[in-house]
């Protein structure tokens, strides 16, 4: 079965998803991907949008982070101050989804500015929204993201969003108490920290893409694990589940 | 007491140039119709305070009506890129935007303090980042009582909060439900309020997980039916995703922004 670069993305990030842990979804790939993996292998996972709603089963696949969908199906719909405060911070929640404009060798996010000046940026983005407090209170951390020398640089213009600093014992000295990313799954394969440093490496490959590959669409010198691997392709029922959650995608 | 006005009449006695003013709603409810009679009332120099300064930002933004925008995230949920907010940050069009950034749990709690009363709020929030940096109001505290060293943020008291709800009854007592995001929190941190809502009704049905507003908490209610459009109103509408896909389009040049403006306005060209 033929699939695209980015079914293949979605599908690893679903994968990485244990059965009945509880998900912290951001809009956009991380929701399709939550809810492909709670279609698929995880259907007990417990999906919390940052609107309030805990516990969202949604029927068809929101566009917005508040879609009514999401309050219809959800366990419980609290204020914004809530799902911060009491659900979010004192870590009750497993795993947070981010993505990112600009990520370095520690998974630190820029979501911010791109540009050296934060008063006159070259792009003004849009911001931290909820994520600098899901990178430092989920219980791990997956980062989807392409793979781009453009995204993938040396130095982020501005830290949205700590990963692990400048390096190993970085979380710590600064208080943080849980997590950090656990792995960046792109287009192309996935990197995770290497435990000693906590810099990424590349530690899978999807079906078909070369490490040289993988390198080009590195600004820094990505390193390869010496466990290098192959991600499985997708299945026919990843694959089929998940074109049939794309097609219902705004429906509500 | 809650007085019920018509919409013009409500947002002029609400919203008043050189304000700090809230519109509130997340993604659900956002009070769209009230966001455009400021524009008709060519308000100025509003300190404009949002979590996720949407598309209605953007609208505010392009016509000219801030000074100043507070917020968290601001981009055109599930769309893209805010244009008219882009134009402004980077090219100072129409006008140049002061801007004061947060993270979404750091402008909840600040509007949690400012409607208990407090002058800041704690949390464990912006710890490594950057924006400590470049955000004056976040600085950190110690808790008198561990030692332990956390983030301190100041309650976000506003001149004037704006929001949309499903339904009022005549003593202007407000109900919403859904999605609630922070409205409440804006209203109990503002001097002035606005409640646009869907429908008056004589009796407010008692409805689970509803926040209800007592009329004694609330300034002004108006009657606005669909005024949260193109966002939606649990109950009585659904999000019109086509908009805010066409408002890539619309706000992506000055040209077009400034025609749909005029269009709004009932400027003729």
């Amino acid at each position: 079965m033929n699939y695209t670069s980015d079914e293949m993305m979605t599908v690893a990030a679903a994968r990485a998803l244990r059965d009945g842990a509880v998900c912290f979804v951001g809009i956009g790939l991380p929701s399709t991907a939550a809810n492909l993996a709670r279609r698929t292998h995880a259907p007990s996972l417990v999906l919390v949008y940052e609107s309030g709603t805990i516990g969202a089963k949604p029927t068809s696949l929101p566009l917005s982070i508040g879609d009514g969908i999401l309050a219809d199906t959800a366990d419980a719909v609290v204020s914004v101050p809530e799902v911060f405060n009491y659900w979010l911070q004192p870590g009750r929640i497993d795993v947070g989804f981010l993505s990112a404009a600009q990520l370095d060798r520690f998974g630190n996010i820029n979501t911010t500015v791109i540009g050296a000046d934060y008063r006159n940026p070259s792009v003004r983005l849009p911001g931290a929204g909820g994520a600098p407090e899901i990178a430092a209170s989920c219980g791990e951390v997956i980062v989807v993201v392409r793979q781009s020398r453009r995204a993938f640089v040396d130095r982020v213009d501005f830290v949205t969003s700590l990963g692990y600093g400048r390096g190993r014992g970085d979380r710590e000295r600064l208080g943080l108490r849980r997590g950090g990313p656990s792995r960046i799954i792109t287009d192309l394969g996935v990197l995770q920290p290497e435990p000693e440093t906590c810099e990424f490496v590349l530690t899978h490959l999807h079906p078909g893409v070369t490490v040289e590959q993988a390198l080009a669409s590195t600004g820094w010198a990505l390193r390869v694990s010496p466990d290098l691997a192959r991600t499985a392709p997708p299945t026919a029922e990843e694959l089929s589940v998940l074109r049939a959650l794309e097609a219902t995608k705004g429906a509500a | 007491m809650a007085q019920l006005l018509p919409l013009a009449e409500a947002v002029a006695e609400v919203v008043r140039d050189g304000d700090t003013v809230a519109f509130e709603g997340f993604t659900h409810l956002i009070p769209f119709a009230a966001g455009h009679e400021v524009i008709r009332q060519r308000r100025r120099d509003l300190t404009l305070v949002r979590m996720t300064p949407d598309v209605i930002y953007d609208q505010l933004i392009g016509a000219g009506c801030a000074r100043k925008l507070v917020f968290s995230w601001g981009g055109n949920p599930g769309v893209g890129s805010l244009h008219r907010f882009r134009d402004a940050v980077q090219h100072g069009w129409p006008a140049p935007l002061d801007l004061e950034e947060h993270s979404h749990a750091g402008m909840a709690n600040r509007y949690v303090a400012a409607a208990s009363g407090l002058p800041f709020a704690v949390l464990r929030g912006y710890v490594g980042t950057d924006l400590p940096a470049q955000t004056p109001n976040i600085a950190p505290i110690t808790c008198p009582f561990t030692g332990e060293v956390l983030t301190a943020v100041p309650a976000l008291n506003l001149d004037a909060a704006v929001i949309h709800a499903q339904r009022a009854d005549r003593d202007g007592n407000v109900q919403l439900w859904g999605i609630t995001g922070v409205q409440k929190e804006a209203v109990l941190a503002a001097k002035r309020s606005l409640v646009t809502v869907e429908e008056v009704v004589e009796v407010l049905e008692p409805k689970p997980g509803a926040v209800v507003l007592p009329t004694w908490a609330v300034g002004y209610v108006a009657h606005v039916p669909g005024g949260a459009h193109p966002s939606y109103a649990h109950g009585y509408s659904v999000r019109d995703n086509a908009y805010y896909q066409r408002w890539d389009a619309i706000s992506r040049d000055r040209e077009t922004f400034t025609a749909w403006l005029d269009a709004l306005t009932g400027v003729r060209t």
